[in-house]
């Protein structure tokens, strides 16, 4: 067994015993990465020298007997959308090629802070739209499971990562199902905490009121841990909620008997792939036995969803994505001429094409004439989805449905169909709509051996009850120690 | 028809800078006048990725300014983004209150020339300003300072109550008026930190139709307010006379030219797609911020006016000047309150302090002696100590350095001579001096009588008391 086919909290361990050092476990992920990245193509950068340092200094404090934190010196890795200090972020764009923050994201700071390793930046699609990586400027990242197909997204370069176990854990961002399709289609656990339960600050933002940064694991004990180093209130952040994190490993092996666990009738239709299904239903028995109730529920404005949602995120997208003008940073065309063709060459050139799309959606809804009929409507359709949430709540302790209703697809089979596309989040974005917890856990293989996860919607900031639920399931099955066929490629 | 067959509507929006130190989302300097792009961090910036904070103080300047213009102050309301592109606008959105603002439906009373006037204030909200763009700066560049980008700002709005330029420029310095009493505003017109634009439009006498409106932006003195909005009204009346229609567009004041002239059409007007700014919670004010902020309102211009008045017996000219400004008016009543004569008190501050303030540019606030020290000078005058024109001086001297007035008196041998034996001598030897002016005097010409005055107050260089003189010059031209 490798030094990274271990877990973040295996790693821990072995750390805290001083059996290998944070500068063996990152050496052992850059070397991961030299070997499988090529195929994989996680990295968008990898920062090898910060990392390093990084991991020095937690061998000092280790050795000094003042370690940071449960899993200082553990290699992790971001999703280029989070802003690192004096290392390139570019979002995926070509906007802010060359564009070096002078600050550090929050969560950034607090991983910092706890002494886990930063190794680079992954992958994703550009400004966090999309849900295959194919939108990225720089080019689509592969599925670890089958090189032709492709991660998921947006952070499909966190989840491909880990995976491939190039990188012991990441962090992702998820506006309506970043997080979770991705480690659905990478045999991960991801997890979306409740909107305002991690901070947004330093977060190249895509829509304000859906984003929340989150934990990329093979494990949900991993996902825990990490939740547990970036589950703060921030000041910096005015919807960052002040509410004190729980201890999100304390009751993970409880168990499920006596939950209720509500199965919403409207995320089982038309056009799910009989595999996922057959692997959801059958992980739906396993939680029966294991004691759980399982409650037929409905969340009838669900089919309203997707509209809603592409409306909201693609209105505040285009006021979001106006800063980007080649006034103070990132891309300018030099050879404009005048201060419109500045403004739209820029913009012409440093977008690609589903941000445009995106950007013209969010500015038609929000045009006067249209505000009431689109933009309006869809807010008053997100309350009703709310309220769906909140009825189905008081009849139970959370909710189970497939993640994805397919597995992972093809690299290019979807790229020219944009509405097919947006179908693949049709499961998670009521819960960034709703600003809940939704958590995928690996539920299965399909026979052709590609990974199906399950998804665990909650209350607000009922994050541990997520963790114990989806570590349940986990324990029975260990679909976390299968790697990836990449391995030693 | 002409212009007096029109009748003129107009509508003010005010634009006030906050006086609070720091940036209405960030933590940044609001202080004018530093070099370029000194006061800003990535937040007023616009980087990607950070997030606004809301500045505290802000609200609490927008409660207060709402009670004091007796508004609605809302217990909730809400941001929203004003989404335009220019290079002064970092995020290429502007954070404002929109259709749900701090403050709503108030009133500010202005005088007229036919008496009090109610002029409605629409509403109230908080919002953050843009930065600067510096054009053709050399080599016909562009270049942007956004110091002032997230300084925060009042926009109040009035109703369109207002119906010539005289009543627009007497509710804007009304307004003012409130707004540095409130502490809120330091009423800077020159410096942009109380701006304004206005809406005028014409309709024809007896109509209850408002005509098309222009808008004209960016008025920075009362004088172009005036002037502005004149002109306007006469465009505005010359082209319906001439059977056009007034078009509705946005218009600058040429200072130069002494003209409006058009800055965009409605064609080409902006359509700013408002909503509401999702990364800024509903603003919550609770009644306790309320109710403190209520007590804590300072007494505003108007009521001060009338009491002083009543209170001091002053006539109105008077109390106008001494409550113009309110360190002004807080001095006069702390000196005041040490002597008894509030008349005189402020005959001395209408002619000698204001005088004084004016030559020497000193504001109110860096004055070196007390309420109560120039209150021992008026009482030394009234005792004779000092005469009136030594006393002069002797506030010139306080004014200057700020010693006690004994102190100055004392110092500078200004003391009133009342010795009756030395006044005499000196009164004598005038008298022995000028026997042939003595005699026209004795000879009923009894106009020479101020001459000898003069002679004596010259030759006691001005210490003599003038009562005294009077009395034994009087006597000793009658008696001998």
């Amino acid at each position: 067994m490798q030094l990274t086919d271990l877990t973040m909290l295996e790693l821990a361990a072995k750390l805290a015993a001083g059996a290998v050092s944070s500068e063996e476990a990152t050496r052992a992920c850059l070397e991961r990465i030299r070997q499988v990245d090529p195929k994989v193509r996680a990295f968008l950068r990898v920062d090898e020298d910060g990392a390093l340092a990084a991991a020095r200094a937690s061998d000092a404090r280790r050795k000094a007997g003042s370690p940071a934190s449960p899993l200082d010196g553990v290699p992790v890795g971001l999703k280029d959308l989070f802003l690192t200090e004096g290392v390139e972020t570019t979002a995926g764009s070509r906007i802010l090629e060359g564009f070096v923050p002078p600050l550090d994201a929050t969560v950034v700071r607090l991983l910092k802070e706890a002494g886990l390793p930063l190794v680079g930046k992954l992958n994703l699609d550009e400004f966090a739209m999309g849900s295959s990586n194919e939108s990225s400027a720089y080019f689509p990242s592969h599925n670890p499971w089958d090189v032709t197909r492709t991660p998921g997204g947006s952070s499909g370069g966190s989840a491909a990562a880990v995976a491939a176990r190039e990188v012991f854990g990441a962090l992702g961002t998820d506006t309506g199902g970043s997080i979770r399709q991705p480690a659905a289609f990478t045999n991960t656990v991801g997890l979306k905490p409740t909107y305002g339960r991690v901070s947004r600050y330093g977060v190249i933002a895509y829509a304000s009121s859906l984003d929340q940064p989150g934990p990329m694991t093979r494990t949900v004990a991993d996902a825990a841990a990490l939740l547990q180093v970036i589950a703060r209130h921030d000041a910096q952040d005015s919807t960052s909620a002040a509410v004190e994190a729980p201890d999100y490993s304390a009751d993970l092996e409880a168990g499920v008997r006596g939950l209720k666990l509500g199965v919403p009738r409207d995320y089982f239709t038309e056009g799910m792939d009989p595999e996922v299904e057959a692997s959801v239903r059958a992980a739906l028995a396993e939680y029966e036995r294991l004691g759980a109730t399982l409650v037929d529920v409905s969340l009838p404005h669900t089919k309203y969803a997707l509209a809603t949602y592409y409306l909201l995120a693609p209105a505040e997208a285009s006021s979001n994505l106006a800063r980007y003008d080649g006034i103070r940073y990132g891309l300018r065309a030099r050879d404009a001429r005048g201060l419109k063709e500045l403004y739209a060459q820029t913009r012409e050139r440093g977008f690609g094409p589903e941000v445009k799309l995106r950007i013209m959606l969010g500015t038609y809804a929000l045009s006067a004439g249209y505000y009431d009929a689109y933009y309006l409507r869809a807010q008053k359709v997100r309350t009703l989805i709310r309220e769906d949430f909140t009825k189905a709540f008081q009849q139970v302790d959370a909710l189970l449905s497939p993640t994805s209703p397919v597995p992972p697809f093809k690299l290019g089979e979807k790229v020219d169909d944009p509405l097919s596309m947006y179908l693949m989040d049709v499961y998670t974005l009521p819960c960034n709509l709703a600003g809940l917890p939704g958590l995928a856990v690996p539920c299965g293989f399909t026979k052709a051996g590609l990974p199906v996860g399950l998804q665990i919607l909650g209350r607000p900031f009922d994050e541990a009850r997520l963790l114990r639920i989806a570590r349940a399931f986990e324990r029975e099955h260990d679909f976390f120690r299968r790697a990836a066929p990449l391995q030693g490629a | 028809m002409p212009v007096s067959d029109f009748q003129p509507v107009i509508g003010l929006e005010v634009h006030a800078q906050l006086l609070t130190k720091s940036k209405i989302f960030c933590g940044c300097s609001t202080a004018f006048g530093a070099e370029p792009n000194r006061n800003t961090c990535p937040v007023c910036l616009g980087m990607p990725g950070v997030l606004p904070v809301l500045n505290q103080r802000v609200v609490e300047f927008a409660v207060r300014t709402g009670l004091a213009l007796e508004c609605t102050v809302k217990k909730t309301s809400i941001w929203s983004r004003k989404n335009y592109f220019y290079p002064d606008l970092p995020k290429g959105y502007q954070i404002t209150q929109y259709d749900q603002p701090i403050c709503e439906h108030g009133r500010l009373v202005i005088d007229t020339p036919q008496g009090e006037k109610v002029i409605r204030v629409r509403r109230i909200h908080m919002e953050e300003d843009a930065g600067k763009n510096v054009h053709d700066a050399g080599g016909g560049q562009s270049l942007v300072d956004l110091n002032r980008a997230g300084v925060p700002l009042l926009e109040i709005v009035s109703e369109p109550d207002l119906r010539d330029a005289d009543e627009a420029v007497e509710y804007l310095k009304a307004l003012r008026d409130v707004l540095v009493y409130l502490g809120v505003n330091d009423g800077n017109l020159e410096e942009g930190s109380f701006r304004c634009d206005a809406n005028v439009s014409v309709m024809p006498k007896g109509s209850s139709t408002y005509g098309q409106r222009c808008e004209l932006k960016n008025l920075n003195s009362f004088r172009f307010v005036k002037q502005a909005v004149e002109y306007e009204i006469a465009r505005q009346v010359d082209v319906i006379e001439g059977g056009g229609k007034v078009d509705q567009e946005t218009r600058l004041w040429d200072v130069n030219k002494g003209v409006t002239r058009s800055m965009r059409s409605k064609e080409d007007a902006h359509d700013y797609r408002y909503f509401p700014e999702p990364d800024l919670p509903p603003l919550h004010v609770s009644d306790a911020a309320i109710d403190a902020a209520a007590q804590a309102l300072p007494e505003l211009p108007r009521a001060k006016l009338t009491r002083f008045i009543s209170q001091y017996g002053l006539p109105e000219y008077d109390a106008r000047i001494l409550t113009a400004e309110r360190p002004l008016a807080d001095f006069f009543e702390a000196c005041a309150a040490h002597y008894p004569d509030a008349k005189k008190v402020s005959n001395w501050f209408l002619g000698e302090l204001m005088r004084l303030l004016k030559e020497e540019g000193t504001p109110l606030s860096a004055l070196r002696f007390t309420p109560v020290q120039l209150a021992e000078l008026l009482g030394a005058v009234d005792k004779g100590t000092v005469s009136a024109n030594a006393g002069k001086d002797v506030l010139g001297e306080m004014f200057r350095t700020g010693k006690a007035p004994a102190d100055i008196i004392a110092e500078k041998g200004l003391a009133q001579v009342s010795d009756t034996g030395a006044i005499e001598a000196v009164v004598d030897e005038i008298l022995a001096k000028n026997a042939g002016e003595a005699e026209k005097y004795r000879a009923g010409k009894t106009q020479v009588f101020g001459f000898f005055v003069g002679q004596v107050m010259r030759a006691m260089k001005g210490k003599g008391n003038p009562a005294l003189v009077n009395e034994l010059l009087k006597k000793k031209l009658g008696g001998a």
